[in-house]
């Protein structure tokens, strides 16, 4: 596809297969059978006027956003609303959100590849999108909430390209109904005003009118100085009910006559049924039938406390396989053993060059070398995996918490054979996301239960057991370095293997100023289920990048920080962001005996966070006193909310580097519950101070970039107070007192 | 069959004496804000109040609370006349604490209870009595800083019930 713009697209109509999207964002006016049916069914009320497909304008001039992202804590059903009532010169107090229906003209996927980023996907994305979340062949249908991009994406073209359309149509309509030149009519707080004749009338006066016009092709927007709302803290729109138990997640489903199912899948990843022993529970009280999900077993009941009960009682025997051996230490040494042969072989993967990294190297007599490892995660959402399924009159409902919507409603139609019209999916608020709520693993069960009960609604969740055992994880990874010193101690070459790769693609990619590089990877497949966890490939390579770059500093025998900011010197930006959380810790400040800093960089997702770590060993177990966290994502539409968002990146962050690890025996997860896969919880919370740099860069995202830093800021704090390198997470691995040896 | 009082309302229950509160609260009495977290009380997303005392109801069999009084997240804004909400929930709003929210019942239910038996808790007591609540969204600080809220708003407006003792001297001190 060429060079591709705004104008082409709307007049394309159908460009990208979906077609609907054409008029999705643009202003593209919409009314009940009006160019764009299936777009207009959405208009159900016959006075609602759609301006274009993200905003309605109700009678009462109060204005309705309707934003196709999930809401599952990072506060984007307010974030995006705002972003359009800005552009449209809305009166906030009167703007409220729904959100979109899973329906095609809300695919995402489209605006992400063909309209916000014309002609060219950036790598991350396009992982993102196709390679992580869902297939290629089912991309056209993706209605993704991840990659920390609903504002920068949806919001910053979509978003507010809507809202300005919706001005200018609102104002060309009032200027044809006034005749008046359309260039001195004035919008503000939903009114329109013509000074002159000092007339003065609300939105909904022209809305029809807007209706029946031709939206702009390229409407204005807005520059930083005249925003109203955007950039402002602004109270979220989906706190009220979360604090008087209104709010409706998975779990809270109840439809009349609704049974209730607890299942178990096999214990070890991709084993299947052999034979169910369901004579027991099929006596229990109230147990209405057992169903064999192929991958494990289902219990459904009257109650859902019956299901639990008899799914105790229900033996199974699954098939076995090689995976059935493996432990956490065989499957390091298989990391081990691949990376080696890789290089051994000259089989290793290019991930980026620059220069003669080995060359370097194999002349260097000042050589650093340092492997770390981290295990796998699972995502521990509050909410544990639920889904409620009713297969009636040759059609799927289906109700959950879902990251993609759309996607799931495609995956649930080629898995069962539907066509997606007969897929209707009713998403709620997410008891937590982090990437696990992209998979459609449990509403493919939801179905299959359902199925086994036709025409009775079943509500299947999962018990928190089965949610730690049966995710889809951030994968353990190996990462093993060697870098170059010169006589002055900088880094002159830098080699990095890893294993292994999936996204974004310059996760492990480094900042800092080394003329020769040679980052490659290494695949080592095994049998446990991969899934993006908050900031995917960051979350280890900021570990690994930013505890390597602490060893050089250490082994130049210069200040970490110091160190880190002359290696940035053609990098200002990054520089800044670096010094401000510098500034704000006070750097190298006298602190009491066994107390300790440790600081980190690492950008991701299009923004940049440094963070400074006050460390307290005076028990032996470390306590994170405070964190400082610079962040620069170019402008923050929403600041408190962006601050909640570093706060909450931090501290799930905190709980990874400290305790978070799953373990692997004979093939199955060991971990089971909150008791052995421990949470940081308030007692051991840090204060966390935020400071944000509004640098007019492109937009970043707000979601993942504030977890990445905080693993390598806590264990270079723990080295600055105990001189013991943690190399192998999470810490709480390490006994004693950290003294060194 | 059980009887229980809920949000000041006689329920008469007919489920398996064994049957954890959660579920009778959730499935039978259609009370959704208590929510469903771990099932081996480490969580806290199923705190509510039996006779006043933070309970994890994931746990407690239904039968061993009969004909007692039980509050839900549903149920405390009635304990603060005048208002919808509760001053807690109003200071949840004010800090802006919830994010997922799926925890914030059960947070919101063992911070009540702490505010109702100690009105100006310590850093250390608020650690101590919220440490059993899990929020995957790691809003701890907001948290905290709602709570000392909520307890400023106690001290502003009710000095004097909080000057008063409880036992039978209030009287005569307020007299003298």
């Amino acid at each position: 596809m060429g060079k591709w713009t705004r104008r082409a697209f709307i007049a394309s109509g159908t460009l990208v297969g979906g077609g609907l999207l054409v008029g999705v964002g643009v202003g593209v006016a919409i009314r009940p059978g009006h160019r764009t049916p299936e777009l207009a069914k959405i208009v159900e009320a016959t006075d609602e006027v759609l301006v274009n497909a993200w905003v309605k304008i109700l009678p009462d001039n109060s204005i309705r956003v309707i934003v196709p992202h999930s809401e599952m804590g990072q506060g984007v059903h307010t974030a995006l609303p705002m972003m359009l009532a800005d552009e449209m010169d809305a009166d906030w107090s009167t703007v409220s959100m729904e959100q979109a229906p899973a329906h095609q003209a809300y695919a995402t996927f489209h605006l992400a590849r063909h309209f916000i980023l014309p002609g060219k996907v950036p790598g991350m994305v396009e992982d993102t999108l196709t390679g992580v979340f869902l297939k290629v062949s089912e991309s056209m249908s993706l209605q993704i909430t991840g990659g920390s991009y609903s504002v920068r994406s949806t919001g910053q073209l979509g978003m507010r390209t809507a809202g300005a359309a919706a001005r200018e149509l609102l104002i060309n309509a009032a200027a044809e109904e006034w005749q008046v030149p359309a260039s001195e009519i004035r919008a503000a707080n939903s009114y329109l005003h013509h000074e002159a004749s000092k007339r003065s009338e609300p939105f909904a006066a022209f809305a029809k009118v807007a209706a029946s016009l031709k939206g702009p092709e390229q409407p204005t927007l807005k520059t930083p100085d005249q925003f109203k709302i955007m950039g402002q803290s602004v109270q979220r729109l989906d706190i009220p009910p979360k604090v008087d138990g209104s709010a409706v997640f998975g779990t809270d489903i109840d439809l009349p006559g609704m049974k209730y199912a607890a299942v178990k899948a096999a214990p070890v990843f991709g084993s299947t049924v052999v034979s169910i022993d369901s004579a027991a529970a099929e006596k229990m009280k109230g147990v209405i039938k057992i169903v064999n999900l192929d991958t494990g077993v289902g219990v459904i009941a009257d109650s859902y406390w019956q299901a639990r009960k008899a799914l105790q009682s229900v033996l199974v025997t699954y098939t076995t396989s090689e995976a059935n051996k493996l432990s956490t230490a065989g499957m390091f040494e298989q990391f081990e053993q691949d990376m080696d042969a890789a290089v051994a072989n000259g089989e290793e993967q290019e991930d980026f060059a620059k220069g003669d990294a080995r060359g370097t190297l194999a002349q260097s007599d000042n050589i650093v070398e340092a492997e770390y490892r981290v295990p796998f995660l699972a995502h521990a959402t509050m909410e544990p995996m639920n889904c409620t399924a009713w297969v009636h009159d040759g059609q799927v409902e289906l109700w959950a918490g879902l990251q993609n919507p759309l996607g799931t409603r495609d995956f649930i139609a080629n898995k069962f054979g539907y066509e997606t019209d007969k897929v209707n999916i009713h998403n709620v608020y997410l008891g937590g996301g982090f990437g696990r709520r992209a998979r459609p693993d449990y509403p493919q069960q939801g179905v299959q239960l359902a199925n086994a009960l036709l025409g009775v609604p079943v509500k299947m969740i999962w018990s928190r057991e089965e949610d730690v055992q049966q995710d889809h994880y951030r994968q353990a990874v190996m990462s093993r370095f060697k870098a170059a010193l010169d006589e002055s101690g900088t880094p002159i070459s830098w080699e990095n293997q890893f294993v292994d790769k999936h996204e974004p693609v310059e996760a492990p990619y480094i900042p800092y100023a080394i003329d020769n590089q040679f980052i490659h990877y290494t695949s080592s497949p095994t049998h446990v289920p991969f899934g993006a966890w908050r900031s995917v490939d960051h979350t280890h390579h900021a570990f690994f990048t930013e505890s390597f770059i602490d060893e050089l500093a250490v082994a130049a025998g210069k200040d970490p920080y110091h160190y880190r900011r002359e290696l940035l010197a053609k990098e200002p930006r990054i520089r800044k962001v670096l010094d401000t959380a510098a500034k704000m810790a006070g750097w190298g400040k006298a602190m009491p005996a066994r107390w300790g800093q440790g600081i980190a960089l690492h950008s991701s997702f299009n923004t940049i966070v440094a963070q400074v770590v006050d460390i307290d060993m005076t028990s032996g177990t470390p306590r994170v006193d405070k964190v400082f966290c610079a962040a620069d994502a170019g402008f923050v539409v929403t600041p408190d909310g962006f601050i909640a968002q570093m706060e909450s990146g931090i501290v799930f962050g905190l709980t990874a580097v400290l305790y978070g690890e799953i373990t692997l025996e004979k093939g199955a997860v060991v971990e089971s519950n909150f008791h052995n896969y421990k949470m940081v919880r308030m007692d051991n919370s840090p204060d966390i101070e935020v400071e944000i740099i509004n640098s007019g860069e492109s937009l970043g995202g707000g979601g993942e970039p504030g977890t990445p830093p905080i693993a390598p800021a806590v264990t270079n704090a723990i080295f600055a107070v105990t001189g013991k390198r943690i190399r192998d997470l999470p810490v709480s691995k390490y006994d004693g007192t950290y003294e060194i040896s | 069959m059980v009887e229980l009082i809920v949000n000041d309302v006689l329920q008469k229950i007919d489920v398996e004496p064994d049957t954890p509160l959660l579920w009778v609260v959730r499935d039978e009495l259609k009370l959704m804000g208590t929510k469903f977290g771990c099932g081996i009380a480490q969580c806290g997303a199923c705190t509510l109040h039996v006779d006043g005392v933070p309970t994890r109801s994931c746990v407690t069999p239904v039968s061993s609370v009969a004909g007692k009084t039980i509050t839900t997240i549903e149920g405390i804004a009635d304990s603060t006349a005048g208002s919808e909400l509760h001053s807690v929930q109003q200071a949840w709003i004010d800090q802006q604490v919830p994010q997922c929210g799926y925890c914030q019942s059960g947070q919101i239910m063992s911070a009540v209870a702490l505010l109702e038996r100690n009105p100006t808790p310590s850093d250390s007591e608020i650690d101590a009595a919220m440490s059993g609540n899990i929020c995957r969204c790691g809003m701890y600080g907001r948290i905290k800083a709602a709570i000392k809220s909520a307890s400023d708003q106690v001290q502003m407006y009710q000095p004097e019930a909080m000057a008063v003792p409880i036992d039978s001297g209030a009287e005569e001190n307020s007299n003298g």
